[in-house]
This record gives structure tokens, C-alpha cells and sequence, in this order.
């Protein structure tokens, strides 16, 4: 890795605050002037565009809870109250509930753009599992975001997953309980899932923090996936990814917005605008489309507790991944016959959040089952065997050195 | 290569339109699709018909609040910007034809008075019981945010009302509290058919046939679902407009900052 900063302090206020807090050093080794490589893809910019995502949720979030009041009484009509009398309450909320969607979107191709690229191989297991960390406390905070305006899928989907909890053995009773804050989704649910809800993207800060921090040990992966072997590598992070992250951010905002301001519901559920009734139990209960293949998964298994152990498992191997891949070439790009199992993969996910939405019978349940075995071999078969006898494509010897080789050690 | 992966993310993002595709209504064998009489208010650029909304109010005063409550709504709302868009006046007469009870006097007696521009539209019913009682045991929902909170949106809830009278098909069983609507989930509605031709007489003298009521009573369920609909659309014209140049100077910023590194 490069380190060759050069950070002078200019005048007498930066040299005095230098010595005491370097904080324009820091600011400058690690955002002006950090030595990014210079080929990364459009997919690199996820990163950035995911942090905005995060920024956007908390400040919308927090406008939201200075008006929505948490009682199953009152929860309903105060997100209603948002929507019709607060000054661009409309917005907010949209930005808000919109947000989650575009927050998932960008996270899954930001882990595909990982899986394909072998980001989370030697020497980044750190990063990938610290990512794996944030996106299940996404999962977890956007779960409990969704109980809040307390609309009919707010109050079915909790109760539907609060419910799988208890199937596990020993514990599962008294954590059921502690969930609920009680013996069913009710008014202490809604305000610890609240009190949660406003706690946990601080947390996801923290780990993003520290994702951040193993990122700049040893740097980013990129395309080709060899190690940056100097200077002629790489370019500073500012001006060119500042620029080029931004402009993908922006085109990213358009997506967005026209989800907020010409199709702000297209992305929920019917059923959530009528408030939660526990006497009336809608047709079909689905949680958000963000969750929809880890649905798929739990529906799979005739038995629930067996499809509660995979649904977890599905997330759970995601950790091992960098264990699990035992090739040594990092990039898809040279490993032909990985290729076609990834893009695979990539339509059995697709696939499998059709099926989350779907009644589990018939053909259905069927597919459900053979994408599920499929999610699992991916990680647990392809993967560990895959590396051992895959023959690599030629590829270049460095970042800036066209010329091919099949051996990446050599090349490293 | 990049092409490949362009279209898979292409894939992804096509999967979440996926799952919200239309739904076709089965009635034992036969389909119905949904009437789709096309709206003033659909599209990136429409708004809502000011007569249209205000003969759907008259249509709701006259015939739908006597069994469905719409409590978002308050009758300042009937003159704000964006909906039927009545005089501060004329609202004031709509609210004060209602009564509110509003307090205790110094005695413990209930306070009755007429209701202003701040109250919210009566409910019908004083409990969701009496609301019970009164209709074979089902309860009429609230109206505030039906098209938002139907599948199908304000296009179900046209086709739903026009789907009274249609001949029962000889597979599918009705009990005697309900009518057969194709549109309707299990084909047996509790709610008997609610318009009939002339059921109001319009003030602006338009021809109350049940398609005419239906769709004005539908445009203002719309509104009422979403009253931010056109100054939402609106601010999305200016969002989107400054954002398409903005995406456009960041590109030509982008590809001159890249220009040199190779």
C-alpha cells in the first residue's frame, strides 16, 4: 500500500491544531487525498451512494419522530397527520419509506458487485464481514421501521415474524416475550420497536465507520482485482472519485425521486393503509420486497422451524463467505466457469424474491424449493470446489500492465 | 463484459416493478379486468378535475357518509389548494350543516355545537359496533385513504361500484347479506349497491348516470387519499428538472477529470 501523504500544515492555526487534534491530516490522508485505484467501475460507487442513503434516513427519520407518536392508538393517524398537515410531511415520509427501498437496492448491488469481484477475499474478510453486519442490522431496523405507521402489514408481518422466534428450542419462548413485551403484537411491541428503530441506524453508523476503517488498511479492490503495486496504479480520491461517486449518486437520485414524487407507493403494500386490526387477518401476509427471497427460503421447508433455521442460515453464510471461496483469483472476470454459476445465482435471488411474494403451493413451492437448494450450493458446493479445480483465464500482471498471465501470484 | 453486468443490474431493478403488475379479478371461469376510464389526475403532469371533485363530495354527502366515515378529512381541506378547491365560505356552510359535541359545560353537560372549517367530516356511527350492527355485521370502512389502500387503487374502486347487477355465474354461491361483485375478493359483497341512476340530483346539472357518479365519487376518494398529489407532482417537475442538468454538468465534469488518467 502506498503511504506516501504529503500533509503540511499551512499556517499557524492547522500547525497548532495538528499537533493536538490531526484532524485536517486525517481528512486529508484518508478522503483528499487517499490513493484509490484508478480503474475502478461504476459499481465502486455504491459505497458512496449507500453512505448517502444512511445520511438520508436519519435526517428524514429524525423529522419524522418529532410528529409521529407511538401508541397504538395514535400511531395511524399521526402518520396520516405527517402526510396531510405538516409543512412537506408528504415528503418526508415518502423520502423516508422510499428511502428503505432505494437504501436495499443499493446494498444488494453493492454485496453482488463484492461476490462477483472477490472483495471480500484475503486480505478484506474484515470489511465483507463488517458489511455483512450492517445489512443485517438493515434488515432488522427497516423490519422494525415497517411496524410503525401500524397499518395492517405492520401488525401481521411482526406478528408472522415475531412468531417464527419462538420456534426456536429454549430460548425461543421468553425471547418471543421479550420482543412483544408482552404475549402479542401490542402497544409495547410498537414502542420498543420505535425506541429500537431511532437506536439502530446509530449503530449501523458505527460498524459503516468502521467498514471504512478496514477499507483503508488495505485499500480498494477493483475490477481486475490484483493488488495496487504503486503509484501508477492509483489516483487520489479528490477530485476524481469525489467527482465520479457523485455523478453516479445523481443519477442514482433520479431513480429515487421519481419514486418519491410520481410513484411514492409502488414500492409498499396495499394493506398498510388500513390500520392494524388484530381481528382481521389480511389474505396474504408479505413483508417488503427487500425481504422477499429470505421469505421464499422460510416458506421452502415444510417445517417451521427447519425454514427458520435456513432463513437465518441464508444471511449466516454470507460471513463464511470469505472461507467459503477458496479460489485464489479474486476478479470474476477471469474465472470462466464461476461466471455462469454467479449470473446463476444472481436470477435464483431474482427468483426467489418472485417466489417470497407468491402463496407457497403447487409449482411454486416447488421453485421455492429448488432456488433455496440452489442459494445454498452456491456458497456451500460451488464455491469451496469450484476454486480448487477452475482453470483461470490470462490475465493482466498489474493494474496498469496489459500484459497477461495466468498466475496471480506472480503477477502480486 | 460491463454490457453483462449492465443488464443483470438492469434485471434487478426490473424485479422490482416486476411484482407490481396488474391483477385480473376471477368470477368463477370468467375475468374481469379493471374499468380504467383514465383520470384527469393520472400521469406525471395531471391534476385533478374541480367539478369532477366536487360532485364526487356531493355524491359522498349524499349517499356514501350515511354508512362510511372519512376522519382524515376536515372541512378546511374542501377549500385548500390541490382539491375541490371551494370558497373558505362554502366550507363553512358544509361544516356547519354537522354538529360536534365539543366539551363539558359548568354543569357536566355535553356541549353541542356546529362544526367549523377545523373539524373533521362526521362519522356516521358512534362505534365501530353500532357501524356493525347496523350492516349484517360488517363494518364499512373508512374512506380517507381507500384508493390507496386497495390493490388496484381508485381503478378498483370505479370497477367495484359498477359491479352491481351483473348475473350471478351457476358455480358461485352468494348468501342472502350479500351482493355479487365480480371486483370484489370472494365475489360476495356485504355492501348492497350503493348508486343508482339519478341517485343525486348534481348541482352543476351533469347527468347522474351510475359510470358519471361513479367515477366523480372516485376522483374524490383520489384526492382525498392523496391531497398532496398535485403540488407533489409539481415540486417532482422542478426535483427532476434541475436534477437532469445537474446529472449532465456532473457527467461532462467527470468525463473532462477522467479525460487524462489512463
Amino acid at each position: 500500500m502506498d503511504t506516501d501523504y504529503k500533509y503540511e500544515p499551512k499556517n499557524g492555526l492547522t500547525r497548532w491544531l495538528d499537533s493536538r487534534l490531526p484532524l485536517m491530516r486525517f481528512t486529508s490522508e484518508h478522503v483528499l487525498q487517499f490513493p484509490t485505484p484508478k480503474n475502478l467501475n461504476y459499481f465502486w460507487t455504491f459505497g458512496f451512494i449507500l453512505t448517502m442513503c444512511l445520511v438520508t434516513q436519519i435526517i428524514t427519520g429524525i423529522i419524522l419522530a418529532m410528529h409521529y407518536a407511538p401508541s397504538t392508538l395514535l400511531a395511524f393517524d399521526s402518520v396520516e397527520h405527517i402526510m396531510r398537515n405538516v409543512n412537506y410531511g408528504w415528503l418526508i415520509r415518502y423520502m423516508h419509506s422510499n428511502g428503505a427501498s432505494m437504501f436495499f437496492l443499493a446494498v444488494f448491488i453493492h454485496m453482488f458487485r463484492g461476490l462477483y469481484y472477490g472483495s471480500y477475499k484475503e486480505p478484506r474478510e474484515v470489511i465483507w464481514i463488517l458489511g455483512c453486519i450492517i445489512y443485517l442490522l438493515m434488515i432488522v431496523t427497516a423490519f422494525m421501521g415497517y411496524v410503525l405507521p401500524w397499518g395492517q402489514m405492520s401488525f401481521w408481518g411482526a406478528t408472522v415474524i415475531i412468531n417464527l422466534v419462538g420456534t426456536l428450542p429454549l430460548i425461543g419462548e421468553s425471547l418471543t416475550q421479550m420482543l412483544l413485551g408482552g404475549f402479542a403484537v401490542d402497544n409495547p411491541t410498537l414502542n420498543r420497536f420505535f425506541s429500537l428503530h431511532y437506536l439502530l441506524p446509530f449503530i449501523i453508523f458505527g460498524v459503516v465507520l468502521l467498514h471504512i476503517w478496514a477499507l483503508h488498511v488495505p485499500g480498494n479492490n477493483n475490477p481486475v482485482g490484483l493488488s495496487v503495486q504503486g503509484k501508477q496504479d492509483t489516483v487520489s480520491f479528490h477530485p476524481y472519485y469525489t467527482v465520479k461517486d457523485f455523478f453516479a449518486y445523481t443519477v442514482f437520485l433520479l431513480l429515487f425521486c421519481y419514486f418519491i414524487f410520481y410513484n411514492p407507493n409502488a414500492l409498499g403494500h396495499a394493506d398498510n393503509y388500513i390500520e392494524a386490526d388484530a381481528m382481521v387477518t389480511p389474505a396474504h401476509i408479505v413483508p417488503e420486497w427487500y425481504l422477499l427471497p429470505f421469505y421464499a427460503i422460510l416458506r421452502a421447508v415444510p417445517d417451521k422451524l427447519a425454514g427458520v433455521l435456513l432463513m437465518f442460515g441464508a444471511i449466516a453464510v454470507l460471513f463464511f463467505l470469505p472461507w467459503l471461496d477458496t479460489a485464489k483469483v479474486r476478479s470474476g472476470r477471469y474465472r470462466p466457469i464461476f461466471r455462469y454459476f454467479y449470473v446463476l445465482f444472481v436470477i435464483d435471488c431474482l427468483i426467489l424474491g418472485y417466489l417470497g411474494a407468491q402463496v407457497p403451493e403447487g409449482i411454486y413451492l416447488f421453485l421455492s424449493r429448488v432456488t433455496t437448494i440452489y442459494y445454498f450450493a452456491f456458497f456451500l458446493l460451488v464455491l469451496p470446489v469450484l476454486g480448487r479445480i477452475e482453470k483461470v483465464k490470462p490475465m493482466p500482471i498489474g493494474i496498469s500492465n496489459s500484459e497477461l498471465s495466468t498466475d496471480m501470484v506472480a503477477a502480486e | 463484459m460491463l454490457n453483462f453486468i449492465k443488464i443483470k443490474s438492469l434485471i434487478l431493478i426490473a424485479s422490482v416493478f416486476f411484482v407490481l403488475s396488474n391483477e385480473a379479478y376471477s368470477a368463477g371461469g370468467e375475468t374481469y379486468d379493471l374499468i380504467k376510464p383514465g383520470f384527469s389526475f393520472e400521469g406525471p403532469t395531471g391534476t385533478y378535475d374541480r367539478e369532477q371533485l366536487r360532485r364526487g363530495y356531493q355524491v359522498y354527502r349524499e349517499v356514501c357518509s350515511s354508512c362510511h366515515s372519512m376522519k382524515q378529512l376536515a372541512f378546511r381541506n374542501l377549500s385548500q389548494k390541490g382539491g375541490p378547491e371551494y370558497t373558505e365560505d362554502d366550507a363553512k356552510v358544509f361544516a356547519s350543516e354537522y354538529t360536534i359535541i365539543d366539551g363539558f359545560d359548568d354543569y357536566g353537560d355535553p356541549i353541542e355545537r356546529a362544526r367549523i372549517l377545523s373539524d373533521r367530516f362526521p362519522n356516521p356511527y358512534d362505534s365501530k359496533e353500532a357501524a356493525k350492527a347496523s350492516n349484517n355485521g360488517a363494518y364499512p370502512p373508512d374512506l380517507s385513504l381507500i384508493t390507496k389502500a386497495r390493490s388496484g387503487g381508485y381503478n378498483y374502486i370505479y370497477s367495484l361500484l359498477q359491479g352491481y347487477g351483473k348475473e350471478i355465474p351457476a358455480n358461485i354461491e352468494i348468501s342472502d347479506t350479500l351482493s355479487y361483485n365480480p371486483w370484489f375478493p370472494g365475489n360476495g359483497i356485504a355492501m348492497y349497491q350503493p348508486l343508482y341512476e339519478e341517485s343525486v340530483e348534481y348541482e352543476d346539472g351533469t347527468f347522474a348516470s351510475i359510470e358519471q357518479m361513479s367515477a366523480d365519487v372516485t376522483a374524490f376518494l383520489a384526492w382525498s387519499a392523496e391531497p398532496e398529489m398535485e403540488e407533489r407532482k409539481r415540486l417532482g417537475f422542478i426535483v427532476m428538472s434541475f436534477l437532469i442538468i445537474f446529472v449532465l454538468l456532473m457527467f461532462f465534469t467527470t468525463t473532462r477529470l477522467w479525460k487524462d488518467v489512463h
